[in-house]
């Protein structure tokens, strides 16, 4: 089993974004995506420190790929999709707009925020050129068999969502921002404080959800620990790791260690709460009753 | 050219009720998990449907059958008879929002035309266009993400049709693209046709506070005797930072009335009411008003006043997106 880590989803200091794509091409991971997935704003920040993270990644043999925006309304945002296809690296696409854009016959691979459900859609995004697909965290167990198995037949990659925040929803509207009594167009850039998003808790106290910017994720960490080998088995060929602000690269070793055979599912997970500094785990989106649960050990 | 309203039937009762109320269009799905309002006791069995479209196209009106979640893996066959049964009943179009689905659909019943679902957050006019091109998508109804001047601006730029949402249940997440419901409970939109469902609500007393919980997780806390509203994940009250209050959105609903002549003049084509759940007199109500107003705005009068608000969830109503101070 392969590892890809996926785009950062938040807010980095550029040179914090540029030390972890550094750190990334000693790590041993496979595949890097990269680039702004969340909000087009954050790019400027950061745009110039991604072409060099591709060629450091790639010098270190790594394949790679950039990620579209997760949802294209402005202009500049479709301007920026169009550019996005003309880079000359592979595209990951986020948002079916990158179609529209990217010229017929040239391949991509489809991202986690691409609705592949069912075999029709799989079969439909190979016959545009998707050669990888990393299928949506929402997806349970008895889907990502079925998915992986047109995946094989169709000859592309399937990739299942392994560890990180769990992307849920993406809007119009920028929660950070209106959090500071703001609007996204004057929102002074409310993320950046919150490098893996802020934690949105019920009102008796209960962490649930994960503030950033215009997207929502868990709070909890999704953990693919205890099935590995159910993945494996299925015919799923990578686990996608989410970049998290504390240990990512020993999580990416962990991950490596567990598909080795070299520690078991009780020994990863307490490690990765470890190097998070307390992160929860979950992976009931695949096997639970609700998304949030999980099925290892209770904290 | 007078905007088209387009008006949700939940029961062969309220297609019935709409229609004679004056809607130009219904929209209605099959009693299953192909449509994105997969409520008990409510939606079309296939007898319904035949008679339904029949009693519509009788009066004049048409009848767009929404297959609105995504396909499950291994079932498609479930939704592909959606499809045929909706053509067999005669329905004037199918809201399609999974491209799988879109694609068997343009293949086998190329003849059936088809809409593309909200749920597909086509939310740009080169998505739109290319769905169009694949797909021969003949209209779109927009995601709530855009403000008016951005949906003038698509219209500007494409030659298919699109549908605003007007009045009743608001999204605040782009449609088609949230999970939340899944996280707190295992049941979604996507996969179920169900957003924060009643099967997992439960309200519980506790120290003089009345909870409404969804899988567990407390979306809004009232003190006892007062009335706790329905615990939709989006609208409940939460804590982050310093700050405790409605963090994604107010439990308010759309009602986009006023905004009726700019929408005309952005090149919309369809007005669409949300609420397949709502009860016929309801339905009824909103028809005639929107019919009211969409008249007037033909007719360059001004738009009669305040009619809906009375019928607006809790009272309390946003204009959404639409405009851009909403993000």
């Amino acid at each position: 089993m392969e590892l890809t880590v996926g785009p950062n989803q938040f807010f980095w200091k550029a040179e914090d974004w540029s030390t972890l794509y550094d750190d990334l091409a000693q790590a041993p991971v496979n595949r890097v995506v990269l680039g702004e997935l969340v909000c087009s704003k954050r790019l400027p920040f950061y745009q110039d420190a991604i072409l060099p993270a591709v060629e450091t990644l790639v010098n270190a043999g790594k394949e790679v790929a950039l990620t579209s925006l997760a949802l294209v309304t402005l202009k500049r945002e479709s301007k920026m999709t169009h550019d996005l296809a003309e880079a000359g690296v592979e595209v990951e696409i986020n948002d079916l707009t990158v179609l529209a854009h990217l010229p017929k016959g040239m391949s991509f691979s489809v991202g986690p925020l691409v609705n592949v459900y069912n075999e029709g859609t799989l079969r439909w995004l190979v016959s545009r050129g998707a050669t990888r697909i990393c299928l949506p965290p929402e997806l349970p167990l008895a889907s990502v068999e079925t998915l992986a198995k047109a995946g094989q037949e169709a000859g592309v990659a399937i990739e299942v969502w392994g560890h990180g925040r769990i992307p849920l929803a993406i809007s119009g509207r920028c929660y950070h921002a209106r959090l500071h009594g703001r609007i996204k167009d004057n929102c002074q850039f409310a993320c950046e404080d919150d490098p893996d998003g802020l934690e949105v808790a019920t009102s008796d106290g209960e962490p649930f959800l994960s503030m950033n910017g215009v997207q929502t994720l868990s709070d909890s960490c999704a953990s693919m620990a205890y099935h590995i080998d159910a993945l494996s088995q299925a015919g799923v060929s990578a686990l996608r790791l989410s970049p998290q602000s504390k240990g990512f690269v020993q999580t990416c070793a962990l991950y490596r260690q567990a598909i080795e055979g070299e520690i078991d599912a009780d020994h990863l997970s307490d490690e990765l709460v470890s190097v998070s500094g307390g992160m929860r785990l979950s992976d009931g989106l695949l096997t639970g009753a609700r998304g949030a649960d999980w099925s290892g050990k209770a904290a | 050219m007078v905007m088209e309203i387009v008006c949700p039937a939940g029961t062969p009762a309220a297609l019935r009720a709409a229609v004679k109320a004056g809607a130009h269009t219904i929209y209605c799905g099959f009693a299953d998990e192909t449509n994105a309002r997969n409520f008990p006791g409510l939606n079309f069995s296939r007898d319904e449907m035949v008679e339904g479209v029949a009693f519509a196209h009788q009066h004049g009106s048409k009848v767009l059958v929404a297959i609105n979640t995504f396909p499950r893996a291994g079932s498609e066959d479930l939704w592909h008879a959606a499809v045929r049964d909706a053509k067999i009943a005669g329905a004037d179009a199918v809201i399609l929002a999974d491209p799988g689905l879109l694609a068997y659909a343009a293949e086998h019943h190329s003849d059936l035309r088809r809409h593309l679902s909200v749920q597909a957050a086509a939310a740009n006019a080169d998505i739109i266009n290319f769905y169009g091109a694949e797909f021969g998508v003949k209209r779109v109804v927009l995601p709530r993400v855009l403000s008016v001047p951005e949906i003038a601006a698509i219209n500007n730029e494409t030659d298919i049709e699109t549908e605003v949402f007007v009045f009743g249940g608001l999204c605040v997440m782009a449609e088609g693209r949230c999970s939340l419901s899944s996280y707190a409970t295992g049941l979604s939109p996507n996969m179920n046709g169900v957003c924060s469902p009643a099967s997992h609500v439960e309200y519980v007393e506790d120290h003089g506070a009345l909870s409404a919980k969804l899988g567990g997780y407390t979306i809004h806390s009232v003190g006892a005797g007062e009335p706790a509203p329905y615990p939709t994940l989006c609208k409940g009250c939460f804590s982050a930072g310093e700050k405790t209050a409605h963090l994604f959105e107010d439990p308010v609903s759309l009602n986009a009335e006023h905004l009726i002549p700019q929408l005309a003049k952005a090149g919309v084509t369809a007005l669409k009411i949300e609420g397949r759940q709502r009860s016929r007199s309801y339905v009824a109500q909103v028809v005639k008003n929107f019919r009211a107003a969409v008249e007037a705005v033909d007719q360059g009068r001004a738009l009669p006043e305040g009619m809906l608000a009375r019928l607006s969830e809790g009272q309390a109503v946003t204009s959404g997106a639409y405009k851009k101070t909403w993000r």
